[in-house]
């Protein structure tokens, strides 16, 4: 599927600007693109290097487990396959935490954590998504969020009278999302697993 | 709600910062080099993306560039006008799961271009809020890692796109209509 979708963009980029004569674009285009990746990288390594030694702290102290167990029945539901008061558990309750509170830059080495435990505890092929991964993954893509910081912002900006009008309809949008996301995840496990994928 | 919220974010980091070192000292813990330890994985980890994050960013930028976009928007607008969505927002809805930073630029576009208060704008801006960059997220995540094969990921983060578009419409023109 990846496979397909990423020769697809390639391909159709590059047959469609031959077409509309914009083909220079495309080879600027190709090496933003690398430059794009390395510069997210680089601005990664900060806030990882941050967080990733807080949550070594944390999980060190006996506070990542405190929270697993905090949120033990509800992570039950949503990740079955992992063992209870497991790190990754405590690393995926900090990552949506941080999304719903709109702290991106936190929410992303959880995040990264969560997977590096999900990774321990995948017993398939180490190249392939476990479930856990899959249903983790599902949820963070669905982004519940309960301050569009970003957004409010440019309202604000450009002069909004009330900034904040559009903060019940973006929840209830998500909320659809992600509701979506986790029915969706259930059923093509169950479907992936008949199938043997 | 929202101003306790705003407060709330405002102070979690900070306290973080004073209760995790403070537990852990607490818990005989050598804090400062645990945290080293923990911080020198940040370095390997946001190289390791690399590849993958070029690979995709490469890819979608092409894609972009081209032109190929629009064709998109083109093809789909009898579609999306019977279903009563304004074509304006199309190209809003295409670019969100692909490109984070494409889709900040064609919301804030719209929202100068018709006022962040117009029907317009307030569903540009429920859109731009209620969804992540699922290319970019699934990408950063599972190459965190080393994971080549997603699997269904890419179905289930389209299908929320879809539904949190949809429902976008659905919820402003209810409310704002």
């Amino acid at each position: 599927m990846v496979n397909l979708v990423w020769l697809g963009l390639i391909v159709v980029g590059v047959v469609v600007a031959a077409f509309t004569g914009n083909i220079e674009g495309v080879t600027k285009a190709a090496f933003e693109g690398a430059e794009l990746a390395v510069q997210v990288a680089f601005k990664l390594i900060a806030v990882l290097t941050f967080w990733l030694g807080m949550m070594k702290l944390a999980e060190a102290g006996g506070l990542i487990k405190l929270l697993a167990a905090l949120f033990r029945p509800f992570l039950r539901f949503l990740f079955p396959s992992i063992p209870k008061d497991h790190p990754a558990m405590g690393a995926i309750v900090m990552n949506l935490s941080a999304n719903v509170l709109g702290l991106g830059n936190a929410a992303t080495p959880m995040g990264l954590i969560a997977m590096q435990e999900m990774q321990k505890l995948n017993r398939g092929k180490p190249d392939t998504a476990s479930d856990a991964m899959c249903t983790f993954l599902a949820l963070n893509t669905s982004c519940l969020t309960l301050i569009p910081t970003t957004i409010l912002a440019i309202r604000i900006k450009f002069g909004s009278q009330d900034p904040t009008e559009i903060v019940g309809t973006t929840i209830f949008a998500t909320a659809c999302g992600m509701v979506v996301a986790v029915f969706a995840d259930r059923l093509l496990r169950v479907w992936y697993r008949r199938r043997g994928l | 709600m929202l101003a306790l919220v705003a407060e709330f974010s405002r102070w979690i980091i900070p306290a973080l910062l004073l209760i995790i070192p403070l537990v852990a000292w607490v818990k005989r813990v050598k804090v400062y080099e645990t945290f080293v330890a923990g911080a020198e994985e940040g370095f390997t980890t946001a190289i390791k993306i690399i590849p993958y994050l070029a690979a995709m960013l490469i890819a979608i930028s092409v894609f972009r560039a081209s032109g190929a976009m629009d064709l998109l928007v083109g093809a789909a607008a009898p579609l999306t006008r019977l279903l009563g969505i304004p074509g304006e927002v199309l190209p809003l809805a295409m670019m969100r799961p692909l490109s984070g930073s494409g889709a900040l630029g064609l919301s804030t576009e719209l929202i100068k271009t018709h006022g962040p208060d117009s029907f317009i704008g307030r569903l540009a801006s429920t859109m731009q809020g209620s969804s992540d960059t699922t290319f970019y997220v699934l990408t950063l995540y599972f190459g965190s890692v080393g994971i080549k094969k997603y699997r269904y990921s890419l179905y289930t983060g389209l299908l929320a796109d879809i539904t949190s578009f949809l429902a976008s419409v659905y919820i402003v023109i209810k409310i704002f209509g």
